[in-house]
């Protein structure tokens, strides 16, 4: 081709471009001023990250490690947080944000700093929020619940409507059907850090990640392998496990009690249970041990110690096994046939129950030590507190544990139609949902607040769906005597809350002469209870170490008698099924080491 | 007298910004008798390393197969995906990732600009074109967090929405650019010393062409109308008008043209998604990245990148992670058996002109 001139010429148009300023930054008189969203150097807000280690498993470049902070940190840890912190090799990490994406808690982002010069290699490890303090003045690419790869919203559990659970004990929770348990399954991050708060650590993801995968025989497997009643906390358990759910955080916890009652509900009766849980049973070693009280947890050590090989008696005053979850929790919680067939499948694997056989009046304890290479006491508390008001002593002023055993063992209770339950717990929840399903028009009255109240959120909600009145800052004075002595009703005087000096939670204070009468047929105390220690001998009491009407035990749940083992509610302060299962599980290995050392 | 044959090793660094590879040439005087490609200065075992990481954990990988171009990688990933599980792609999100590929194509092409100069000693473009292309990156940076790496295409959709005000901003830095052209032809394809370089130069032999697998603007500077947007339309692209030009020269000039008449082509389809982006969604949600499994299958899905059709072959056996993913880059025939071939007979000073004309990427090559 030739050359033209044109062509010649017309690059030297570019000189018309000389004087222009530069168009990019001026480096390092200029500094860069980086997007909204950009994409640098980490940051971990400290006090909000639980240490759930998400961000180090979703890190395709294993940029990230768990790192303590301090040395001790994961020891000292709150319950709900690993106690380890992430930290970044910047020399892998490509800044995706992956991690950010996947924090549950919102704690990590990502920073405009992307500057970072050192002639130290390792300078390049950093942990976030340690590494710069400061970063949380610099955040860009930060983790939100609308942009985050994970699912912050459970799925809904069916329940009947409110004016259909007032007409029977039916089941209130319907349960969930085969997808959406999958679905709810599928949202775990498998961080197992409920398995640490969980008092018998049961494998959480791993059997949650069986449902999710449609296996839900190996789910049952998982959950028999420390708890011989996982269906009654698929449907009862306070599940301190939900609470510390990363998802919760910024979400809806997983419903790791849900999905629990999902899998063993499909266990229908005790023969498919041994089916599939197909346990190992060692053949018989010729130790016996006795176990007084057919709750939670004299039933964990039956089974537990039945599966190796122990000959075990439990001694149960009453006519059913289970104790407060017998005759304690309501039925539209927890159904007969459901607790029948978990029992029925212990007795089946060896577990022998004596029933209607209270020690101290049928036998004696120390006909039990007698016969026994050790004993295990496991009988709960039943005795309830009086709440210390005149005219407690009416006709028609009762208990609840009282009334939930009777209602519970079928007997007929007469509490008219008004009812009024004193106190907060779980205990006086459930005797207002019970009288509101026998008719009755209930007000729950409370000394604090309704964020004070020790009872479960959701059974507070299930109340007043059903229509139970909750009066709160409410102190009762005394019971109202109608003149024969009956209950005529109630004296209460109204409450502000004051700070308390010290520090602790504000308490109420009457409110000089704002007292009120409210008529009632019934009234309900549910305030707490303790234990009836009478059945054992004095020498053996004076030798067991007793705590605020606790009996004091080892890690094992050993008492200071070598041979006596004790747990559930006369051990810990928690007073739950699981945390007795829990006890029971602990004390399963403590009388093995204890009779085998002998 | 047969003149003495010299070896000459161009690269590893960089032969040209084209990424690390080294040409061995065998050549007498200036001429070049052989040229031998050696590959492997940056195999990072990209398609190994996918298939023990799970699904999403793959994104964050793809787009490091190509520097310049990373999204059509994202995009192929995200679109296979999708087909295996049956997954919607909100509409938003489809317009968006055009906008996004397209401006990608820019970007590609201003680095392009400066290579093709810049290998025939014309400085001053580089630092145009290369300083042009930053607003492509601020754009990027503020639409996905980042300049060079995206990781923005995602399966079902995209990974944020548009930023306020982004759509101005966009639009803007079409009409610079679209002026900036005028200065670029001036000192570039209206120059003659440039035509005469490119002019007859790394002629590719039109009938074997598409035999040989050649794609993307070397194939179109043979006068074949193929481009994967419009032989099988992907996301929005038949909802946009928009034409292919092709040039029948085969050589680099055809090659340049080509590639300078689509930049006018790409600002306009940028211009018609800023007009016709609905609203609403841009994300069809993915299961738990921690637990997403894809239903078992195959298939083969295609982009057309900067550099050609861009292809995928996913395949998955229905667990949490890709069985195999099989990445065909356009440069793995223009940049290897191609390029050796061209180079036969080619003059020594032409050896980096040529592989910048055949959009030689190495990063590709090397998965
Ligand atoms: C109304 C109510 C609702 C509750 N709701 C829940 C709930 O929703 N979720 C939850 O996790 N926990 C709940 N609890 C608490 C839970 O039921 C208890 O923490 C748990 O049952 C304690 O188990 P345990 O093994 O200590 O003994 P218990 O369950 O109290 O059982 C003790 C057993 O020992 C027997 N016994 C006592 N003395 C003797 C004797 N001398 N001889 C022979 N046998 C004897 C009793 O008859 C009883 O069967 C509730 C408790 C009540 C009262
Ligand atoms: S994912 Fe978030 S909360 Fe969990 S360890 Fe990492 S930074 Fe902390
Ligand atoms: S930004 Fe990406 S590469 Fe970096 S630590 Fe987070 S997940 Fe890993």
């Amino acid at each position: 081709m030739e050359f033209s001139l044109k062509g010649m010429l017309n690059p030297l148009l570019a000189l018309q471009q000389a004087g222009k300023r530069p168009h990019t930054i001026q480096f390092p008189f200029e500094e860069k001023k980086v997007a909204e969203r950009y994409r640098g150097l980490h940051f971990n807000d400290l006090e909000a990250c639980i240490g759930c280690g998400t961000c180090s498993t979703i890190c395709q470049n294993e940029a990230i490690d768990m790192v303590e902070i301090n040395p001790g940190d994961s020891e000292n840890a709150k319950p709900g947080d690993s106690g380890l912190r992430p930290r970044v090799d910047n020399g892998r990490c490509c800044w995706c944000a992956l991690c950010v994406e996947v924090c549950p808690s919102g704690s990590l982002s990502l920073t405009t700093h992307y500057n970072y010069v050192s002639e130290d290699a390792n300078s390049f490890l950093w942990t976030p929020g340690v590494s710069n303090p400061d970063g949380h003045k610099e955040l860009s690419f930060v983790s939100d619940t609308s942009h985050s790869l994970l699912d912050y919203a459970r799925v809904p559990m069916r329940e009947l409507e409110g004016k259909e659970r007032i007409k029977s004990f039916a089941e209130v929770v319907l349960g969930y059907a085969d997808e959406e348990a999958k679905k709810e399954a599928a949202r775990c991050i498998g961080c197992s850090i409920c398995t640490e708060v969980c008092p018998v650590h049961m494998h959480i993801p791993e059997y949650i990640s069986a449902i999710e995968h449609g296996n839900n025989e190996d789910a049952i497997r998982i959950i028999y392998d420390n708890n011989p009643i996982g269906e009654t906390c698929g449907k009862v358990c306070t599940r301190r496990c939900e609470e510390v759910c990363p998802l919760g955080a910024r979400g809806e916890a997983i419903a790791i009690r849900w999905l629990k009652r999902y899998a063993t509900e499909k266990a229908e009766n005790a023969e498919i249970i041994r089916e599939i849980v197909n346990p190992d049973i060692k053949p018989p070693n010729g130790k016996k041990v006795g176990i007084i009280g057919a709750g939670p947890s004299g039933l964990t050590v039956a089974y537990y110690l039945a599966l190796r090989g122990f000959d075990v008696t439990i001694y149960e005053a009453k006519a059913k096994a289970g104790g407060m979850i017998m005759y304690g929790i309501p039925k539209y919680r927890l159904p007969l046939d459901s607790l029948d067939k978990q029992v029925e499948y212990m007795q089946s694997v060896g577990v022998k129950i004596h029933f209607n056989t209270k020690v101290g009046e049928q036998i004696s304890f120390t006909e039990i030590e007698k016969n026994h290479d050790a004993v295990f006491i496991g009988i709960g508390y039943e005795v309830p507190y009086t709440i210390g008001i005149d005219g407690e002593n009416l006709e028609n002023s009762i208990q609840a544990v009282n009334f939930l055993r009777d209602i519970n063992a079928d007997k007929h209770v007469d509490i008219g139609n008004r009812v009024a339950v004193i106190g907060g717990g779980n205990v006086a929840i459930d005797a207002a949902r019970v009288s509101r399903r026998l008719g009755a028009e209930v007000t729950i009255l409370y000394r604090r607040r309704e964020e004070d109240m020790p009872a479960d959120w959701e059974e507070i909600e299930g109340a007043k769906h059903e229509g139970v009145i909750i009066k709160t800052q409410a102190i009762p004075l005394n019971v109202v005597d109608d003149g024969s002595g009956r209950v005529k009703g109630i004296r209460y005087g109204n409450a502000r809350m004051v700070t308390d000096e010290k520090g602790g939670r504000p308490r109420p204070e009457l409110i000089e002469g704002d007292e009120h009468i409210l008529e009632l047929y019934t009234i309900i105390g549910a305030i707490g209870q303790e234990a009836d220690y009478s059945f054992i001998p004095e020498d053996i009491k004076e030798k067991i170490g007793f705590k605020s009407g606790r009996i004091v035990t080892n890690e094992w749940q050993q008492t200071s008698v070598p041979h006596i083992f004790a747990g559930g509610d006369i051990v810990n302060r928690t007073a739950d099924a699981i945390s007795a299962v829990a006890d029971g599980y602990k004390a399963v290995k403590g009388i093995e080491q204890f009779i085998f050392a002998k | 007298m047969r003149e003495k044959e010299t070896t000459l090793y161009l690269g590893p660094q960089h032969p040209g910004i084209t990424g690390n590879m080294m040409v061995k040439l065998k050549v007498t005087g200036d001429t070049i008798v052989r040229a031998e490609t050696h590959v492997g200065y940056l195999h990072r075992g990209f398609e190994k390393l996918m298939e023990v990481r799970n699904w999403m954990q793959v994104f964050p990988i793809v787009c490091r197969i190509c520097v310049p171009e990373p999204d059509p990688n994202e995009e192929n990933l995200a679109r296979a995906i999708e087909i295996l599980e049956g997954r919607e792609v909100p509409e938003r999100a489809q317009y968006i990732r055009v906008m996004v590929l397209e401006l990608a194509r820019l970007a590609s092409y201003l680095l392009w600009f400066g290579g093709q100069s810049g290998s025939a000693g014309l400085y001053t473009m580089p630092q145009w074109s290369v300083g042009d292309r930053d607003y492509i990156l601020d754009l990027f940076e503020e639409l996905t967090g980042g300049r060079v790496y995206h990781m923005y295409i995602w399966a079902g959709g995209v990974r944020r929405d548009l930023p306020e005000g982004f759509a101005d901003k966009v639009l803007r830095v079409m009409d610079y650019l679209e002026k900036r052209l005028k200065h670029y032809d001036n000192l570039m394809l209206d120059n003659s010393i440039f035509q005469k370089r490119a002019q007859g130069v790394g002629v590719i032999d039109r009938e074997k062409a598409l035999d040989w697998g050649i794609v993307g603007p070397p194939l179109r500077g043979c006068g074949f109308k193929h481009d994967v947007r419009i032989d099988d339309p992907y996301l929005v692209y038949d909802k946009l008008q928009f034409e292919v030009p092709t040039e029948t020269g085969c050589d680099v000039w055809a090659r340049a043209l080509v590639r300078r008449r689509e930049f006018e082509q790409s600002i306009s389809i940028i211009r018609q998604i800023m007009e016709k982006m609905p609203g609403g969604e841009f994300y069809n949600k993915v299961p738990n990245p921690l637990h997403w499994k894809v239903p078992a299958g195959d298939v083969y899905v295609k982009t057309e990148s900067a550099r050609g059709e861009f292809g995928y072959y996913v395949v998955s056996d229905g667990s949490d992670k890709p069985r195999r993913v099989h990445v065909r880059g356009p440069a793995y025939v223009h940049g290897i058996t191609l390029l050796e071939h061209l180079l036969q007979g080619a003059n020594l000073a032409d050896v980096s002109f040529i592989m910048n004309s055949l959009g030689t990427c190495p990063p590709e090559m090397e998965r």
